[in-house]
């Protein structure tokens, strides 16, 4: 670095930063010692939850700014190393912290999908995009293709699928603050929302993107911290070795020995038939819901009649008569319950609880039956499907794009998405690790536990929500079976403390991180958001004659609008934190990725191809989800059956829409006229540094 | 502009996509091609069945080794054609 100043900030970052993680460690560490003095959980929770908000309000407060460069871009001026931390931070969402390890938990190779479209799609933005939007160096996404292709149309499209994908994924995470909050304190799910809330204002609405640069590498250290701890703790507890990373593999070998034997485990194929015949009654139910269910209401009446007559204990009555109650009042009511008891009851009666063998890559045989070839070319076909959608969403997300403006250079920028890279890198070796130790820690520690000696943490994560863990002694034997327990993808990561039996600190920290996380990917949305209404609606095409000043106070109320509107979706629990976030990477693919690309590197893409193809990519990503997928097809009432192209499931709906999109382009640009002398010479300015 | 700096320019965009072509198509490979035969390449490696290794970190480490490869290379072709902003360093 020849600037001297810009050489002396970056002295002084390294600096603040490094004091800033050292007073971390002790700050965590007191607590250790706290709680072996007695200090009580709820305490614990509560004193990581307001020390880090408070923390990032604080940076927040003392990066406020109003100046437009500053408000917009961080002035320019974050060197590329704490760039790329902010950037990792901004990328890794709850999504990436809570979700992720659940995921590869439950569906082993297939989990695998989310780690490999999420850093592949670096190289996108690395080679295909980030140098060039840093020599273009404005402010927003839709700016770039206002200035690329002129015309109102590229801008506003570019403006809609901003803002689409980024609320879809916005909705994510405040609905997963929600949820953390709620753990960590014990207040209201709703109440929970609004506090995190508080914490992402105060930091994106005083200080825009600086205040957030600055505060998402503090919570970058939070985050990596957060989540290595607990990794490296349980691998020295099975292994020794401190480094989960290197030696996970032996025991990926040991957690497929042990399927093996629990597969041939008369207990659990006992677990298996009684889940089978409950779903089997169920279907029976199904098969005449209104006879079935007066049976029931007449069966469970005899036996209080019975019970009465017989003068049984009241506490044997009062169970019969809640039993009573408890029976759905119409056959309606009747069948949607059962339909759901039954799928439930169905998916359990699989071997290892319905996860499939953890290192095996795809469902299904290729050597096997019809069924099974079909089921493993459908598998695979779909995991290509959903890396695609992931990589190319990855290299479209405005949100993240936006991070290329605020490098001093075009050299810093391709510097800074290296970086940005291997700080994500130190999270995503680890997440799988996480998984295979968790896997071992329940197959070899917890199945076969009695069930009057089980740990204390399923009972209370149980008591938060049954749909995150549940268990049942359903063949009545007084000992779990990996068959009777059912663990939800998003509390993995937050009870793994727990799971491995590490202090309740590190429960503590484990949630304080996924806090960092879901904040700051939040404050990076919200500000993408804001921007794209503010400075591209409103500045470039309401009024071009707004002052600096005013259009940063306009960002700011729009900041707050939007910010109660995604609180208010979020607090409506609608689908799971993975679905949001992967339709949030489709939608961006399909509407962004073809007219960014082609803008860089074919000069023979016009207005009209980029605004078509941008509309039709969006449209038919949209149609595909709501069509096709459970929970939008049930907000939008669609009776219609469900169609798949090519076994292609919804949540990979962006790959119809990346290729439509990127046909439209080209087919359209060619029909119609070149775009002239001043989109060339654009062309020619961003292809060169200087 | 010079007829010669104009062939520079060529010359280094040429040079650009060249580079950009062939990490990309190595992107591909590791990415699509890898995985889609990932049942059957499921030897031992460490521990872990193969595929399963590459999904989980080879392919991650490869990308990281991408973008570096491309950062450095792309810094010194700029300065080696005269293009870099501020002569130079920024």
């Amino acid at each position: 670095m020849a600037d001297p100043s810009q050489a002396a900030f970056t002295r002084r970052l390294n600096k603040v930063y490094g004091l800033y993680t050292v007073g971390l460690l002790i700050f965590i560490a007191g607590l250790a010692g706290l709680e072996m003095l007695g200090l009580s959980r709820r305490l614990i929770g509560v004193i990581f939850l307001l020390a880090t908000v408070l923390l990032y309000a604080a940076i927040g407060v003392v990066s406020r700014t109003t100046d437009a460069d500053e408000y917009y871009v961080a002035g320019r001026r974050v060197p590329a190393l704490y760039n790329g931390m902010a950037t990792g931070a901004d990328w890794m969402s709850a999504a990436s912290f809570i979700s992720l390890s659940g995921t590869m938990y439950l569906q082993g190779y297939a989990g695998l999908a989310f780690i490999m479209g999420w850093t592949g799609g670096y190289c996108l933005v690395a080679l295909l995009l980030a140098p060039y939007l840093r020599r273009f160096g404005q402010f927003t996404i839709p700016d770039f293709l206002d200035a690329r292709y002129g015309g109102t149309w590229p801008r506003l499209m570019g403006v809609v699928a901003a803002i689409l994908c980024s609320f879809t994924y916005v909705v994510a995470q405040i609905y997963a603050i929600g949820l953390i909050t709620s753990h960590l304190t014990g207040v209201a799910f709703e109440i929970g929302i609004f506090l995190g809330l508080g914490g992402i204002l105060v930091c994106s609405f005083l200080g825009g993107m600086r205040a957030v640069t600055w505060t998402q590498v503090a919570q970058y250290i939070v985050i990596v911290i957060a989540f290595l701890v607990p990794v490296v703790w349980l691998s020295v507890k099975q292994t020794g070795v401190p480094f989960p990373q290197a030696i996970y593999g032996a025991q990926l070998e040991k957690v497929t020995q042990r399927e093996q034997a629990l597969r041939a485990d008369p207990k659990e194929i006992e677990v298996i038939a009684l889940f089978k015949a409950r779903a089997d009654e169920y279907a029976a139910r199904l098969k005449d819901v209104p006879a079935a269910l007066a049976a029931e209401q007449q069966a469970a009446k005899q036996r209080v009649a019975d019970l009465r007559t017989a003068d049984a204990p009241l506490a044997q009555i009062q169970t019969a008569e809640k039993a009573l109650l408890a029976l759905p009042r119409d056959a309606q009511t009747a069948r949607r319950a059962w339909t759901q008891a039954q799928a439930s009851d169905e998916s359990r009666a699989q071997p290892l609880g319905g996860m499939p063998p953890h290192g095996v890559a795809f469902a299904g045989d290729p050597q096997g039956s019809a069924t099974e070839q079909r089921s493993y070319r459908d598998s695979r076909l779909n995991f290509l499907a959903l890396v695609f959608c992931l990589t190319l969403g990855t290299a479209a997300l405005p949100h993240l794009l936006m991070r290329c403006y605020t490098t001093p250079s075009v050299r810093q920028a391709r510097q800074s998405v290296t970086w940005s890279l291997f700080f994500i890198l130190l999270l995503y070796l680890s997440a799988p690790a996480l998984a295979v130790l968790v896997k071992y820690e329940v197959f070899n520690v917890l199945v076969g536990t009695p069930f009057d000696s089980l740990p204390a943490w399923i009972a209370n994560w149980a008591k938060v929500d049954p749909n995150l863990l549940s268990v049942i002694d359903i063949n009545h034997d007084g000992v779990l079976q990996l068959g009777e327990i059912r663990i939800g993808t998003d509390i993995v990561v937050l009870a793994t403390p727990e799971i491995g039996g590490l202090p309740y600190v590190v429960s503590g920290m484990v949630a304080a991180g996924a806090l960092a996380a879901a904040l700051s990917t939040a404050d990076g949305l919200l500000l993408t958001i804001s921007n794209a209404l503010s400075h591209d609606v409103y500045y470039k095409m309401v009024d071009p004659q707004a002052s600096n000043g005013r259009r940063v106070t306009i960002s700011k109320m729009l900041l707050l609008v939007v910010a109660l509107a995604a609180a208010a979706v979020a607090a409506q629990k609608p689908a799971d934190i993975v679905f949001l976030v992967s339709a949030a990477f489709s939608i961006a693919a399909s509407a962004l990725f073809p007219a960014l690309v082609l803008g860089v590197f074919w000069k023979r893409a016009n207005a009209l191809g980029a605004a078509l193809g941008m509309a039709s990519g969006l449209l038919m990503t949209v149609y595909y989800m709501v069509r096709n997928e459970a929970w939008m097809r049930d907000v939008f009432g669609i009776s219609a059956p469900v169609d798949l192209w090519f076994a292609i499931q919804p949540i990979s709906a962006g790959v119809f829409g990346v290729l439509l999109g990127f046909v439209v382009t080209v087919g359209v640009s060619l029909a119609t006229r070149a775009s002239g002398a001043r989109s060339d010479a654009f062309v020619d300015h961003i292809r060169f540094p200087g | 502009m010079a007829e010669q700096a104009i062939n520079t320019r060529v010359a280094y965009w040429r040079k650009n996509l060249r580079i950009t072509a062939a990490l990309l198509a190595i992107w591909f490979v590791v990415t699509f091609v890898v995985t889609f035969f990932a049942r059957e390449l499921s030897f031992s490696f460490f521990g872990w069945p193969f595929s399963f290794w590459m999904a989980a970190q080879g392919a991650l480490l490869v990308y990281l080794a991408l973008i570096g490869f491309y950062a450095w290379f792309m810094n010194r072709l700029d300065l080696a054609s005269g293009v870099a902003e501020d002569g130079g360093r920024g």
